[in-house]
């Protein structure tokens, strides 16, 4: 367990460090880093323009940059977006709630229908519903999450519904796969065949048995859905972070665009880790 | 029956879409500028977009960039995906650590999150031509993890098996038994892995063309025809603007549906 727990905060600490990396060679490549507007000014001498290439001079060491870079990370400052003229971290403080809230609801909306339906299905199982329900997840998958966006606004629904239909047939895959397997379970079959009621099987026997690798495929849900806040929230005119990172990508602003993907992995790990964790203590306690 | 199915379905959109040339009424730009927006008419079999150009045109113009681009994106992710899963999973220690490592810290990164940031990085002077060349190989190049994994996990297995044994005793050994015996004896996993792909980068593609990140203008691309659904107002009133959403629908349904039977088990 402890081992366990001490190779996520490596993994996440890895990434991290390699992010804040990449984060910082990009932003030293941009176009028009290290470019002072007031190099410019017609009024300043040579000497002037001199120390001012001498003062950006010391970020032409990428590593050098890299350490500042995360010095000032570490301390809070996360650079100021190019486009908005506003501190990054500021920004993000603005926006993280908004993109929680949304991929929260669309996650609950999702998981609600695609576990009742893979539940109901499973247990019941009659063909024809079993076909409608797998050539609608089949269409849903087929769809790019951007004109789940685009219909959404067409049809006035909420943001949130397009999320839980971009999530809806991942999980609903998932979930039917995992709990058919668990129903064919020889301890299950027999618990059928002894008379237990559907409902008992289903809460006694069936979701003890797949609980660690739904917990897994809540871990990936969470991935999908933040994944998911960039088309609806560009398209619906959601003020979050996934139409901050979209702003960004349009205006080249890459300060604001990496510190945006270095939080989004952050957030993806940390639930995968919290997942995997959480899975293995279920499993544990299982068997 | 299905897979017959979708295999023809996909061989009769493929023809028809490298056959835009002698099919389209018109070319992809050619604009009419006196019917903006016209419904379908035998001039114009599915109507004509905001300024004019033919959607039937487009729509095939638009099929064949993308029908023909995924697949060579698919073709760089799959290679790279034997080159790092493969060579890692059939080396085996420390470079098969480092490797899944790399692997796993790439599958983290959140898709559409890092395709916009590289996309950004992109110089906005290309050429229609270079952009959407860059944007798929930017695809290709971003796209191997997952499909590495799956090598990886197979050139393992193949690594210990009674096959590479014998070959390493008869003095076979490195570059020479990894393409001999690894690679032939990997192809069903990264035929499969190939397969997965293209529908997997065709919808990338058209998330970045609706987010005006993709294949720019006037080039189509099932992207950029999506993108019109910005300017439409009513499905009921314009239903026939989503022709492009049902080919690509259709499109990577066939891909899913010929899949199934593909996936040989190693």
């Amino acid at each position: 367990m402890r081992r366990k727990i001490a190779r996520h905060l490596i993994a996440i600490t890895a990434t991290v460090l390699l992010g804040g990396l990449v984060s910082a060679v990009l932003v030293r490549i941009s176009p028009g880093f290290a470019i002072d507007e007031n190099q410019l000014d017609p009024r300043l001498n040579a000497e002037s323009l001199r120390a001012l290439r001498a003062s950006h001079s010391s970020e032409a060491n990428i590593l050098r940059f890299y350490a500042g870079y995360m010095n000032r990370a570490v301390h809070g400052d996360l650079g100021i977006s190019h486009s908005l003229g506003q501190p990054v971290g500021r920004l993000l403080r603005d926006r993280v709630p908004v993109t929680g809230r949304l991929a929260a609801g669309g996650l609950a909306l999702a998981w609600t229908f695609a576990f009742g339906l893979a539940a109901a299905l499973a247990a019941v199982r009659i063909s024809t519903c079993d076909v409608l329900a797998i050539v609608l997840s089949g269409i849903l998958l087929c769809l790019p999450a951007a004109v789940m966006a685009l219909l959404s606004v067409l049809w006035n629904a909420p943001a949130s519904l397009a999320v839980a239909l971009i999530v809806f047939p991942r999980v609903f895959t998932y979930s039917r796969n995992l709990l058919l397997n668990s129903y064919s379970l020889p301890h299950i079959v027999t618990a059928r065949a002894k008379g237990l009621s559907k409902l008992r099987t289903l809460f006694w026997h069936v979701l003890p048995s797949c609980a660690p690798s739904l917990v897994a495929v809540g871990g990936i849900s969470v991935n999908i859905a933040l994944s998911a806040a960039i088309p609806v929230e560009a398209l619906c005119g959601v003020a979050g972070v996934g139409s901050l990172a979209w702003q960004a990508a349009m205006a080249r602003d890459l300060p604001l665009l990496v510190n945006v993907t270095v939080l989004v992995t952050l957030v993806t790990l940390l639930s995968d880790a919290g997942a995997d964790v959480i899975g293995y203590v279920l499993s544990t306690r299982e068997n | 029956m299905p897979r017959k199915l979708a295999c023809l379905v996909l061989a009769l959109v493929t023809a028809a879409s490298l056959a835009a040339s002698w099919l389209a009424p018109a070319g992809y730009a050619t604009q009419f500028r006196e019917a903006p927006n016209a419904p379908p008419s035998r001039r114009h079999l599915l109507g004509t977009d905001q300024v004019g150009r033919d959607l039937f045109s487009r729509t095939l113009y638009g099929t064949r960039i993308s029908l023909l681009l995924a697949p060579a994106a698919a073709l760089v992710a799959t290679t790279l995906a034997a080159g790092i899963g493969g060579v890692a999973g059939f080396l085996g220690g420390v470079p098969e650590r480092v490797a899944m490592s790399l692997t796993n810290l790439f599958l983290s990164l959140p898709w559409l999150f890092l395709l916009i940031t590289i996309r950004a990085l992109l110089p906005l002077n290309a050429s229609p031509l270079a952009s959407v060349l860059a944007t798929f190989l930017m695809l290709g190049l971003l796209g191997w993890a997952a499909s590495a994994r799956v090598l990886c996990a197979g050139a393992r297995a193949l690594r210990t098996s009674e096959l590479l044994l014998q070959a390493r005793a008869l003095g076979l050994h490195g570059p020479r038994l990894f393409a001999v015996h690894v690679i032939s004896n990997l192809k069903p996993v990264l035929y499969a892995q190939f397969w997965i792909s293209i529908p997997t980068f065709i919808l990338s593609e058209a998330n970045l063309g609706i987010l005006g990140l993709g294949v720019p203008e006037p080039m189509p691309s099932w992207g950029t025809l999506l993108k019109e659904l910005e300017g439409v107002t009513s499905l009921t009133e314009q239903p026939w603007k989503l022709a492009p959403l049902l080919v690509l629908i259709v499109v990577v349904t066939s891909f899913q549906l010929a899949l199934s039977r593909q996936e040989v088990p190693l």
